[in-house]
């Protein structure tokens, strides 16, 4: 949680069913692992997603990522794949245009961590 | 300048307001300095640490990448088809390094 403070400056994010982390439950190679987020929001300048971070706060390095949109990005939703040095909780942290902080988590279980 | 070897997919024609879905992957090991060589010294990290694209000059979607994005970082993300003409994608290496694709949209 602390990763995540810093990123938001120092804003405490809310837990939110609008934000939508899809990862697998158990994955066997922590070197890669496939990861869809998204912000449900109009992505009209009133209702839009600013920031969105990935972190893993187990990794060496919390931080994974942070997208940056705008409303003519249309859909605040972004696939990737990650590393996660270990079994943990991955955090999704948006920041929305009316100030708003949101988060969500997902738990994955990996079997080889993936900073080898 | 070294070359990076990149993916792109892009719709080659929308129509106007439609929202399109981007997908790029850049071909990179994403070295992320953790890792020790045969002998063991460390391996110094060297990461895509930054993606851009432009639609007709404007920012559309940026990410800062870290050490845990995984190797060959792929990225799926979304823009609104205005006008037709250029995405510009923009990798940016660890030492400065830039590297820079297009592709063309026609909107209707």
């Amino acid at each position: 949680m602390a990763a995540a403070i810093a990123l938001t400056g120092g804003r405490r994010p809310e837990t939110s069913d609008r934000i939508r982390l899809t990862l697998p439950r158990a994955f066997e190679r922590g070197d890669a692992v496939p990861l869809m987020v998204e912000v449900k929001t109009a992505m009209t300048d009133a209702d839009y997603v600013k920031r969105l971070h990935l972190l893993a706060e187990a990794n060496p390095l919390p931080e994974i990522a942070s997208f940056h949109f705008t409303p003519r990005s249309g859909r605040g939703r972004v696939v990737t794949r990650i590393r996660l040095a270990k079994t943990q909780n991955v955090m999704a942290v948006a920041e929305m245009g009316d100030g708003a902080v949101l988060m969500a988590q997902a738990p994955v279980e990996v079997e080889t961590g993936g900073c080898k | 300048m070294a070359e990076l070897e990149v993916r792109i997919a892009v719709p080659s024609a929308a129509r106007r307001g439609e929202v399109i879905e981007i997908k790029t992957l850049a071909v990179h090991p994403m070295e992320h300095g953790f890792r020790l060589d045969p002998d063991g010294k460390p391996i110094p990290r060297k990461i895509i640490n930054a993606f851009f694209c432009k639609y007709n000059g404007e920012l559309v979607f940026a990410a800062d990448l870290h050490p845990g994005m995984a190797a060959n970082p792929y990225l799926v993300f979304h823009a609104v088809a205005t006008d037709s003409g250029t995405l510009e994608f923009t990798w940016r290496e660890d030492g400065g390094d830039v590297f820079v694709a297009e592709r063309t949209i026609v909107v209707t």
